[in-house]
């Protein structure tokens, strides 16, 4: 798939936002005032930043309210409400904390549990494509909660909980991508199968359709080097998990802390534009791409 | 409403004839012309006389080499366009409600005034039926020709998808596959009609005709003879030929 910036950076930032939000939401950590406005307002930052991302990627940003209507059958409509939702319950929690020093827990606690929705439902767009056997795993939804949760222990401050958190990651993030190279294969699709040819021998691409480029070979049929993609896995582990635990093992100060954040959030888009760049869609298979 | 229909009406759609298509591309040229001047926004190109020139199609023809066990090699040409799915997964995913399939004949057809340009359906269809249009930013699809299937202005004979009017070989074949008793379903019937990709699931309506199987040479009449070398023991002028050209 092409590695569009717009997507990225939209799943990576609001990704981590929303995992701030969760623990915002739980009280980890219970602040009130001034603190808690920081906390909120980088939350925010984040979350929203990533909505505002989203809509480069559309071709009429104009028209997008229109993509709230459809949420009986849309994982991207769905996304939509629970992110709004999301928001403003969690902003009513931060507005008690922040002007009347009180927490009103229903409040918190539901605000905390749409934020963990909308990181699913966000994750569910890309595992409902079957076109895409990579994404088309259980992986998908449990890596990008498995993001935000780490991600967002680590951006509340809480340590003990987020070294675990990156080191699970960090192993979880290892075996979908094993499991992911080989998803294609296991699928069962093939040129065999897209063409309906298999049975009377090899099918071999002979001439596409046209001898130029298309819309579908620009977003689709994006290949990444193998050796290239290797170093960048590494890369991706030493960002969002390696350097931010062992920066987090020393003694905390908020230097060392805000190097781990800015580490973490290298490696979550680093392993985001894998996500997209190696994912192999089906229709590749007529081009004789894959 | 981007959920689907329960059951369509009618099943409209397509009949490919992989046997006889000649991968000449004039379905995907009346394709491209009828759908730049009729329903919806053109099917732009970028760079059209350039060096990179880009353009939205509905309709492309691919060609295939088939590699059998122990005969020679075939070469299929493609067609390839919207199958019209049942389950068709592009509606499913669409956020606005842009795409829907409709419940009297079954067509999946793009609303383009509610569609956001997401570019979600075309991820969501295996068989890269869907482009999103580089000038309207709109994703575009084949209409299965609504605007001509439909239309009382046109002579009857021309009530048909532009490719299938065009098609110079009789390779595309149009009518209702929800009928049994309708032409294009006996066809499926007696020609083995399948799916693409049918593991995914999306129940396409237009289905493909497989190629028929070719002549093999046989053996027992060692038609490879004329193959061979053809003079083992010259006889006249050759033999005076052969005699010669040994001697310098």
């Amino acid at each position: 798939m092409h590695p569009a910036p717009s997507v990225i950076l939209f799943t990576s930032l609001s990704g981590l936002g929303f995992g701030l939000l969760f623990f915002l939401g739980l009280g980890m950590p219970a602040s009130t005032g001034l603190v808690a406005f920081v906390f909120y307002a980088i939350a925010y930052a984040f979350a929203v930043g990533g909505l505002i991302f989203s809509t480069f990627h559309l071709g009429h940003p104009e028209r997008a309210l229109k993509a709230f209507t459809q949420w009986r059958s849309s994982w991207l409509s769905r996304e939509a409400w629970l992110a709004v939702m999301a928001l403003c319950v969690s902003g009513l929690g931060a507005i008690a904390q922040i002007f009347f020093e009180t927490r009103i827990d229903a409040i918190s606690y539901l605000g905390a549990a749409l934020s963990m929705a909308t990181v699913f439902s966000t994750a569910m767009i890309y595992r409902q494509l079957a076109t895409i056997p990579r994404w088309h795993t259980p992986w998908t939804p449990v890596l990008f909660l498995g993001y935000s949760f780490a991600g967002g222990a680590l951006f509340a401050g809480q340590v003990s909980l987020a070294m675990p958190a990156l080191c699970v990651l960090a192993a979880l993030q290892v075996v979908a991508w094993m499991q992911g190279d080989r998803a294609l294969a296991d699928s069962g699709t093939n040129l065999a199968t897209a063409t309906g040819l298999g049975d009377r021998g090899s099918v071999r691409a002979f001439e596409p359709p046209h001898t130029g480029t298309n819309y579908l070979l620009k977003e689709f049929v994006y290949v990444v080097g193998r050796k290239h993609a290797a170093k960048l896995r590494i890369i991706a582990l030493i960002l969002f998990a390696g350097t931010p635990v062992l920066l987090l093992a020393l003694e905390f100060n908020h230097i060392l802390a805000l190097l781990a954040v800015i580490a973490h959030i290298a490696g979550v888009i680093t392993s985001r534009w894998l996500f997209f760049a190696q994912a192999e869609h089906v229709v590749g298979l007529y081009y004789g791409k894959r | 409403m981007t959920c689907l229909p329960s059951s369509t009406d009618k099943k409209l759609g397509l009949v490919i004839d992989l046997d006889t298509c000649v991968g000449c591309h004039a379905c995907v040229v009346s394709c491209k012309g009828w759908n730049t001047e009729n329903y919806g926004a053109p099917l732009a190109d970028q760079d059209a006389y350039g060096e990179n020139p880009l353009g939205t199609f509905l309709n492309r023809v691919h060609s295939y080499e088939v590699q059998p066990e122990d005969s020679p090699a075939q070469l299929i040409h493609f067609p390839k366009s919207c199958l019209h799915c049942d389950d068709a997964p592009c509606v499913t995913v669409c956020p606005t409600g842009a795409s829907y399939k409709r419940t009297e004949d079954g067509i999946v057809l793009v609303n383009e005034t509610d569609c956001i340009g997401c570019g979600l359906c075309a991820w969501a269809c295996p068989y890269g039926a869907r482009e999103l249009d580089g000038e309207e930013k709109v994703m575009k699809k084949c209409t299965l020709c609504v605007d001509r299937i439909y239309n009382e202005n046109l002579p009857e004979e021309d009530r048909v998808p532009a490719c299938v009017r065009t098609c110079p070989a009789g390779a595309r074949h149009f009518g209702d596959l929800g009928d049994p008793d309708s032409d294009v379903s006996k066809l499926v019937a007696d020609r083995g009609g399948f799916d693409l990709m049918p593991e995914m699931n999306t129940k396409p309506v237009n289905k493909y005709l497989p190629p028929r199987l070719k002549d093999q040479l046989d053996p027992e009449r060692n038609e490879t003879h004329a193959l061979e070398a053809q003079a083992e023991n010259p006889q006249g002028f050759f033999a005076w030929l052969d005699r010669t050209l040994e001697k310098l």
